[in-house]
């Protein structure tokens, strides 16, 4: 058994590394940190966990060896104690944003400073299976994916693998997002007479994610905002793009089909009929599933490409699991096959 | 027997019992396909019910 343990074990990606982790066959969760709730059961912070396991939280500085290492923490604190965190395990796997961008000047332009430690930077490969599988192969240090950048990415692989893409005009990227996405602690504006029922701009310009898409599509300058919904858990991508010259429904099938077909995480989802027509991520919650759907309008040439995910699943601790799986060997899917929830 | 899915491109293999104006689900878009001939296997889209909503 793989000897596996989780820092930032508290907080919501934590909390969903811990549910797949506990029962993947391959490995043993040895120790969960929290500073704030070290001692208490692992059930007292994630309620699900119940009667699974009797673990307690151990404050980070009782971090001792294992062989693999996940980090979970928030933006910055994973880069600033790197050194220590190699010690302590061969193999790390981080959620955060600080090891996803292959270039400093990416880096300080997106998160505004130098980063803590640039030296790292080119030894983490980029945690997305999709697109890393093969530098994922007993990789020993992987990051995470942003939540918001892996719905869009996904969005755009198909038709940019395809060549479909007419780069001479803008895409536009609108992801609808729920509040998970924003960790277990609260602020004034995720109050839930504030928050309850709200559509909030939150970032129609700037949103830092945009450098992930950019490094993983290789488009110049994608535009992206984003808006949060009435959804716990649930991110929805809705891209548009135009094509570079005139194609067919059929054209399209053919280039998500060839992307969907290598990849054991992405379903596509265009239906004539039925509830669910295009992706959903309602029915997606807890799964490690990717749902991708697109439509074109043949006048002007819009594609319009749509993908669902779960935030916590596919967007960080699902893929995160898929990172481990291939770093060590194991079959990719082990421990994701659940399919979601229907109806929720 | 194989068809051409007019929707997806998808290459469809009909069973050997296969009628004339049977009506059929593509499995890859879930279409749903009316059998229009049998020589050579041919399928259309079949009339569906449009959603309204959201308008
Ligand atoms: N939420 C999402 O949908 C999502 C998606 C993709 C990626 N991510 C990324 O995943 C990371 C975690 O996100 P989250 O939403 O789970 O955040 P969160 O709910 O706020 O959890 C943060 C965790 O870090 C711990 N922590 C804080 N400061 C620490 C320190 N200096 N040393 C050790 N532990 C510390 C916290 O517990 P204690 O303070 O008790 O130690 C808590 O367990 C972030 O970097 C985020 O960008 C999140
Ligand atoms: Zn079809």
């Amino acid at each position: 058994m793989t000897r596996v343990s989780i820092v930032g074990a508290s907080g919501y990606v934590g909390g969903e590394l811990l549910r797949l982790l506990l029962w993947h066959p391959e490995v043993t969760v040895v120790q969960a940190t929290s500073g704030r709730n070290a001692g208490r059961y692992l059930y007292q912070v994630h309620p699900n966990l119940r009667g699974r396991t009797s673990l307690q939280f151990v404050h980070p500085d009782k971090l001792e060896p294992c062989d693999l290492l996940f980090l979970a923490l928030p933006h910055g604190e994973a880069a600033r104690a790197m050194q220590r965190y190699t010690g302590l395990a061969e193999r790390i796997i981080d959620c955060s944003a600080d090891f996803r961008l292959s270039d400093p000047a990416a880096y300080k332009r997106w998160y505004g400073e130098d980063h803590p430690a640039p030296e790292w930077l080119g030894r983490f490969v980029y945690g997305l299976p999709e697109v890393s599988r093969e530098a994922l192969r007993g990789a020993k240090y992987a990051s995470g994916v942003g939540c918001n950048a892996t719905a869009s990415n996904l969005a755009l692989l198909p038709l940019v693998r395809a060549g479909l893409i007419d780069t001479s005009k803008p895409v536009l990227i609108e992801v609808k997002v729920g509040s998970s996405e924003g960790g277990a602690s609260s602020t004034d504006s995720s109050h839930h007479p504030e928050r309850a029922g709200a559509v909030r701009s939150f970032a129609p310009v700037g949103h830092r994610h945009t450098a992930e898409i950019e490094q993983v599509t290789g488009l110049s300058t994608p535009h992206l905002s984003i808006t949060s919904v009435e959804l716990v858990r649930g991110a929805l991508a809705t891209a548009h793009a135009f094509a570079v010259r005139p194609i067919a429904d059929k054209d399209l099938w053919q280039a998500y089909r060839g992307f969907a077909k290598e990849q054991p995480f992405v379903r596509l989802v265009k239906e004539r009929q039925g509830i669910y027509r295009y992706p959903e991520p309602k029915i997606l919650a807890g799964s490690n599933f990717a749902d991708l759907g697109f439509a074109l309008d043949p006048e002007s040439g819009r594609i319009v490409s749509i993908c669902a995910i779960d935030n916590l699943m596919k967007g960080a601790a699902g893929s995160a699991v898929q990172c481990m799986n291939l770093m060590l060997g194991f079959e990719e899917t082990l421990g994701l096959e659940f399919p979601g929830l229907h109806p929720v | 027997m194989i068809a051409t899915c007019p929707e997806c491109a998808a290459e469809i293999s009909l069973p050997a019992d296969t009628l004339e104006s049977e009506i059929i689900s593509c499995p890859e878009c879930g279409a749903e396909l009316e059998v229009i001939s049998l020589t050579p296997p041919t399928l259309a889209l079949a009339p569906e019910v449009e959603e309204d909503w959201g308008e």
